[in-house]
């Protein structure tokens, strides 16, 4: 089909880029970008609550804020920026224009009405149900309403997404299968449809019940069915942010996969697999058998946990091969050490990558485990875990692939380079803290999702060992390092989008950049060779055995088999 | 059309099945909605149901 749409070539990479791709993606990706910030600012808040010392809000203003924070970064941040990688994964990718622009911004306005009207109920102070909002916890109509219209808007960008498949391939601007980036941005989009089914299920009946048109839900059920929505709503995260490792990866080194197949099977096992995790949330609910737990949560959930691990060998592997074609080959590490740590895009995917791997991954697989779970269950450990899969993971990644979105899509060069360039390590290194500090009082038995760790006014008082304390200070600093680097983030980008020198672009074919060339084929590495990257992975096997079975020890010790 | 050239066309005409179901956002979908819709969501309802109701 002809189209006049206009369309420009980026000079430095050489993409096609379409207006109407261009202009949602922008938008999609400065709306992320604000809820970040106010659900950033709520979270250090939260943490800044919870630390003893400090323990800055009063009882009621902290659960408004944690549900606050819950909602806006959970949900509105991380969707409005995958959307926008939606678009670029399919449109900028595939050299194409995009399916109904209409239905996307029917789409985007939808979810930014969503996401308002949510906030709207959440700070008028009758919402405060938390991000999970169990029933019988009741919030305002509105609260639901906007989540409902969030989900509507969103489950519309993705078929948008899906239609500007069949655009590209009817139109022919590409040729065999799609890039890989663009398959997990797929897998990304298949997720997110299931996730907003789930949603759907199980909170139009709730919002019928807040008007009393429904007298009763079952709380088991709410539960079962609204993690189909809140775990595999992160799941969906966990297929962006590693389509992002590989972009990022393709379009800084021109690195190409060690293996299309075995990449696409990784993420096939995330399509099969992925979103059974949800049942993590309720192994120590009664009701429902060890098999449907069980089931779930290991044996189908460990052939989805094999996908990260094969894409957590594959991306570091593509980085290596490509590394060691440039002349970087001394030794088991020249490769890494050489790397580009000065580019915020490669050290925030490379930070994001690490930190995912070694602390969100090894934790929510021995999390999952039902009998350790017991340990940890609803402790501030599930907050330390999914801060480093959703915060250190995926976070991390988006802020990384914007400071490659900033010269690509907005056409301005970054200011505050410096900034730029230390961003991710302030980040991670908070984040990490974050994560590791959370854990660590979580297995003290910390308990998440409470106001105030020295239970002052309990009518049974618990004291905490002095280390879990300490570590909850910790937390607190660390936030305040992550919110440093946050607020880094927002100033760059920004400033950049306001007052960066603009690039100019073209109408004419301008020779397509190769390392960016590699994110829009198909194609492997031929005969790559990555020992270092084996050395890293049997870090992290050790790591990972290691801790699976600290854990265990621990168990035997709370109840000793005698 | 000599032997030789007859494999390497039919060669080239296979598509191997996993590729075209990685192919197929559609048939991939398919799976990625009802696999959970199946294993989690409706296995997990009908334990709910099937739970006695107190008396």
């Amino acid at each position: 089909m002809a189209t006049n749409e206009q369309y420009r070539i980026c000079q430095s990479t050489g993409l096609r880029v379409y207006k109407s791709a261009e202009n949602l993606i922008k938008a999609n990706a400065v709306v992320a970008v604000v809820f970040l910030a106010i659900g950033g600012l709520f979270g250090l808040m939260v943490a800044l609550t919870r630390w003893k010392a400090v323990h800055l809000l009063p009882a009621d203003w902290f659960y408004l804020v944690l549900t606050a924070h819950g909602i806006n970064v959970l949900i509105v941040w991380i969707i409005f920026f995958e959307m926008a990688v939606l678009y670029f994964a399919s449109a900028v990718l595939l050299g194409c224009r995009l399916a109904t622009p209409r239905w996307a911004w029917a789409g985007f306005v939808l979810m930014l009405i969503g996401a308002i009207m949510t906030n709207v109920a959440v700070l008028q102070g009758d919402s405060s149900v938390m991000f999970t909002s169990y029933v019988p916890l009741k919030a305002a109509p509105s609260f639901y309403l906007g989540i409902i219209l969030f989900a509507v808007g969103a489950l519309v960008g993705c078929f948008v997404f899906f239609g500007t498949l069949v655009l590209a391939k009817q139109e022919r601007t590409y040729e065999g299968s799609v890039p890989l980036v663009t398959f997990g941005a797929t897998v990304a989009a298949i997720i997110a449809v299931f996730t907003i089914a789930s949603g759907a299920i199980i909170l139009i009946p709730t919002f019928l019940w807040s008007f009393g048109y429904i007298s009763h839900i079952d709380t088991l059920m709410y539960r079962t069915i609204w993690w189909g929505l809140g775990h595999s709503s992160q799941q969906i995260n966990v297929a962006a942010h590693i389509s992002i490792w590989y972009l990022i990866s393709a379009v800084v080194l021109g690195a190409k996969p060690l293996s299309e197949k075995v990449s696409r099977g990784a993420f096939l096992l995330y399509i099969l697999f992925l979103q059974l995790a949800s049942a993590h949330h309720l192994l120590v609910d009664p009701g429902i058998s060890s098999e449907w737990k069980v089931f779930n949560t290991s044996y189908a959930i460990y052939l989805a946990v094999l996908g990260s691990m094969i894409h957590g060998l594959t991306v570091p592997g593509q980085i290596e091969a490509a590394q060691r074609k440039k002349g970087f080959n001394n030794g088991l590490f020249e490769w890494l050490r050489k790397a580009p740590w000065g580019n915020p895009a490669f050290s925030g995917m490379f930070i994001s990558l690490i930190l995912f791997g070694f602390l969100g991954g090894i934790s929510g697989v021995v999390m999952g485990v039902e009998q350790i779970n017991l340990i940890i269950h609803n402790t501030i450990y599930v907050p330390g875990h999914f801060h480093a899969t959703v915060v250190a993971g995926t976070t991390l990644a988006f802020m990384a692939v914007t400071y490659l979105l900033v010269p690509l899509i907005f056409q301005r060069e970054l200011v505050l380079p410096g900034w730029a360039k230390v961003q991710p390590y302030v980040f991670g290194i908070g984040v990490a803290g974050i994560s590791l500090f959370m854990m660590g009082a979580g297995t003290l038995g910390v308990p998440r999702r409470h106001w105030d760790i020295s239970q002052a006014d309990a009518i049974l008082p618990y004291d905490f060992p002095g280390a879990a304390n300490l570590m909850m200070g910790l937390n607190g600093l660390s936030a305040l390092l992550a919110g440093v680097g946050g607020i880094m983030f927002v100033v760059v980008v920004v400033g950049s989008i306001l007052f960066g020198k603009k690039i100019e672009s073209s109408s004419e074919v301008a020779k397509t950049d190769p390392a960016a060339e590699v994110a829009t084929k198909y194609g492997s590495e031929e005969h790559p060779s990555v020992p270092g990257t084996l050395v890293l992975v049997a870090v992290f096997f050790i790591s990972f055995v290691l801790y699976y079975y600290v854990n265990w020890k621990y168990l035997a010790e709370i109840w000793p088999l005698r | 059309m000599s032997e030789s050239e007859k494999d390497t066309n039919e060669n080239e005409e296979k598509i191997p099945v996993m590729q075209q179901l990685l192919d197929n956002p559609f048939l991939l979908l398919f799976l990625g909605v009802t696999i959970p819709t199946v294993f989690y969501l409706i296995w997990g309802i009908m334990e709910i149901v099937t739970i006695p109701i107190a008396k």
